[in-house]
């Protein structure tokens, strides 16, 4: 049948490789056991910080086809996977332009890069699965102590200036929790150690993403918020989720089995 | 500038070798004409007012202009009306390759043709101009954009629910939509029914093998399928969870990928209630492809580099 032939060809030849954008940085060795558990080598990405691009880390081999994927019982010799290394912020970026197939990235990175709503200009990534580690809230947080009226020093800037200043490496995040909060808020964008603006008057709070706190304690900083709840995210280009249906679709069964 | 002009030259012929006539209206439109069709996504984004006070506003697609055009111009015509147009369109979007706030369009609209015989004819238009260009290695998704909404209403999914659901789909953010279908409190055979859905795509028997109520609402896309010439019906990949982010469309839609480029070069679908709200009810369908995206694609696809192919 013509249509069968198509998504043969679609799913075979040169568009069986896979590519995928893992993130450097606090979701690397997750990620790594993830890849480890679908089959895949990543003895060279675990012993290799500097090398960025790993051509043929294995291959996916497809076992059972799932019931409306997109071809069914095919047998073939599997899905040959590259990888390439990146900072998470910079995984949306590849995925998008299609550059790498699917990405993995934390939540807070997509947040930050969805776009304003109601504005568009979001990244066109299709987000595939919650992948479940990584856990980390995105929070408001304020040097310790209150005022006599009970108030945290970014509650006291709020209401004796009318706006606070919030710190943060994450812009757009902190003005939608402010927005939608209804407060007035000056963003001072950072880049790192966002910890220290409260501490030496740059800003009166800051909206970072912590996963035990301890950072944020070390600094005499106290949570007043919890914004958003970010775990480890698979993002696919939406171009590859149509031509590599049925790589990308074997993968998202088996990481949902893992 | 050479190479843009080729594509447009091979764009013309394919779309005059099937009827169509070229069209032309100003960039310009009243807003409150485009503000009758539901666009949605692709809402008018650039405005300015005359020397009257009146509003004007840059066309963001021509469908619009062309759904106007027919009510007023070609009220007595005879049908179908088969019209296309090389055309520069203006969107809010942050430019990026292939990606700019004025783009320039090709695409066709054939007005007064139902389904399924207007859809396989637009279908084959677009295959058939694309090959004549040279595009090698592209495939079109077919989809319903009544599909999922048309399920939600069988299996009963409150209606408070419904758009929340549609927009997770349109995004394909189908962690949200699954989180959202576990709190919507359904049964887990609705919930697994739908999520099966969002993901079905696949030859034809992605729509032989659908389940109950499902195989009913893709009895249209059926009838599209299996009536395709057999080298369009190469081309097309059926897709059940294919919404595009335009409100005017009514059934069929399709959208064009090559693997030389990371987003989709054009789309289109069918709009049977939009000339009604111009005051001449008829079926359409109709569709555009991106001309900067489709030149990237020929230059990828020439040598054998660009976003799948490397």
């Amino acid at each position: 049948m013509s249509a069968d032939l198509s998504s043969d060809v679609v799913a075979g030849n040169a568009l069986a490789a896979l590519t995928i954008a893992v993130p450097r940085g606090a979701l690397l060795t997750e990620t790594l056991d993830l890849l480890d558990g679908l089959g895949l080598d990543t003895a060279e990405l675990r012993s290799n910080d500097r090398k960025l691009l790993f051509e043929d880390v294995g291959a996916l081999s497809v076992e059972t086809a799932e019931a409306g994927t997109a071809d069914v019982g095919t047998k073939d010799a599997g899905t040959k996977v590259s990888v390439i290394t990146m900072r998470p912020s910079d995984v949306p970026t590849y995925v998008e332009a299609g550059a790498a197939d699917l990405g993995i990235t934390g939540k807070d990175v997509l947040l930050e890069q969805a776009g304003i709503e109601g504005r568009g200009g979001g990244r066109e990534v299709y987000e595939l699965l919650d992948l479940g580690f990584g856990g980390c809230t995105m929070v408001l947080a304020t040097t310790a102590g209150e005022n006599a009226a009970g108030e945290h020093a970014a509650a006291e800037a709020l209401r004796r200036l009318g706006v606070m200043r919030v710190a943060t490496k994450y812009p757009r995040t902190a003005l939608a929790h402010m927005e939608s909060t209804g407060r007035q808020v000056e963003i001072v964008e950072v880049k790192g150690s966002v910890e220290l603006a409260p501490l030496t008057g740059l800003a009166e709070a800051i909206v970072d993403l912590t996963a035990t706190g301890t950072t944020l304690r070390e600094n005499g900083l106290v949570v007043r918020e919890e914004i958003v709840y970010c775990t480890a995210r698979l993002i696919a280009n939406p171009v590859a989720h149509m031509l590599k249906a049925r790589a990308i679709d074997d993968l998202v069964c088996r990481l949902r089995g893992a | 500038m050479r190479e843009l002009r080729l594509i447009t030259d091979a764009v013309r012929g394919g779309f005059e070798r099937h009827g169509y006539g070229e069209v032309w209206t100003p960039a310009l439109e009243y807003e409150s004409v485009l503000a009758c069709a539901d666009v949605a996504e692709a809402a008018p984004a650039y405005r300015l007012i005359d020397e009257s006070g009146a509003a004007l506003a840059l066309r963001s697609d021509m469908t619009v202009p062309i759904a106007r055009l027919v009510s007023t111009r070609y009220a007595e015509a005879p049908l179908p009306l088969r019209f296309f147009y090389l055309a520069h369109c203006y969107r809010r979007v942050r430019p990026q390759r292939g990606q700019s706030r004025e783009l320039l369009q090709a695409g066709i609209e054939l007005i007064g043709a139902e389904a399924p015989e207007g859809t396989v004819e637009a279908l084959t238009v677009l295959c058939r101009t694309l090959d004549g260009v040279g595009l090698k290695d592209y495939r079109v998704g077919l989809g319903d954009a009544s599909l999922f909404r048309t399920l939600m209403e069988r299996m009963e999914v409150p209606e408070h629910l419904r758009s929340g659901l549609l927009d997770a789909l349109a995004m394909r953010d189908f962690v949200m939509l699954e989180r959202a279908l576990e709190q919507a409190g359904l049964s887990a055979d609705v919930r697994d029914s739908l999520l099966e859905v969002s993901r079905s795509r696949g030859g034809l028997e992605v729509l032989e093998h659908a389940p109950g109520p499902v195989a009913d609402a893709v009895a249209g896309m059926r009838e599209v399928g299996e009536r395709l010439p057999a080298d369009v019906a190469l081309r097309v990949i059926f897709d059940l969870g294919l919404v595009r982010n335009i409100g005017y469309y009514t059934g069929a839609v399709f959208e064009v990928y090559d693997p030389a480029l990371g987003a989709p070069i054009g789309g289109g679908g069918r709009y049977d209630e939009l000339l009604g709200r111009f005051g001449r009810p008829l079926p359409a369908v109709g569709f555009a492809l991106g001309l900067e995206r489709l030149h990237i694609a020929l230059a990828g696809e020439e040598r054998g580099t660009g976003a799948m192919l490397q």
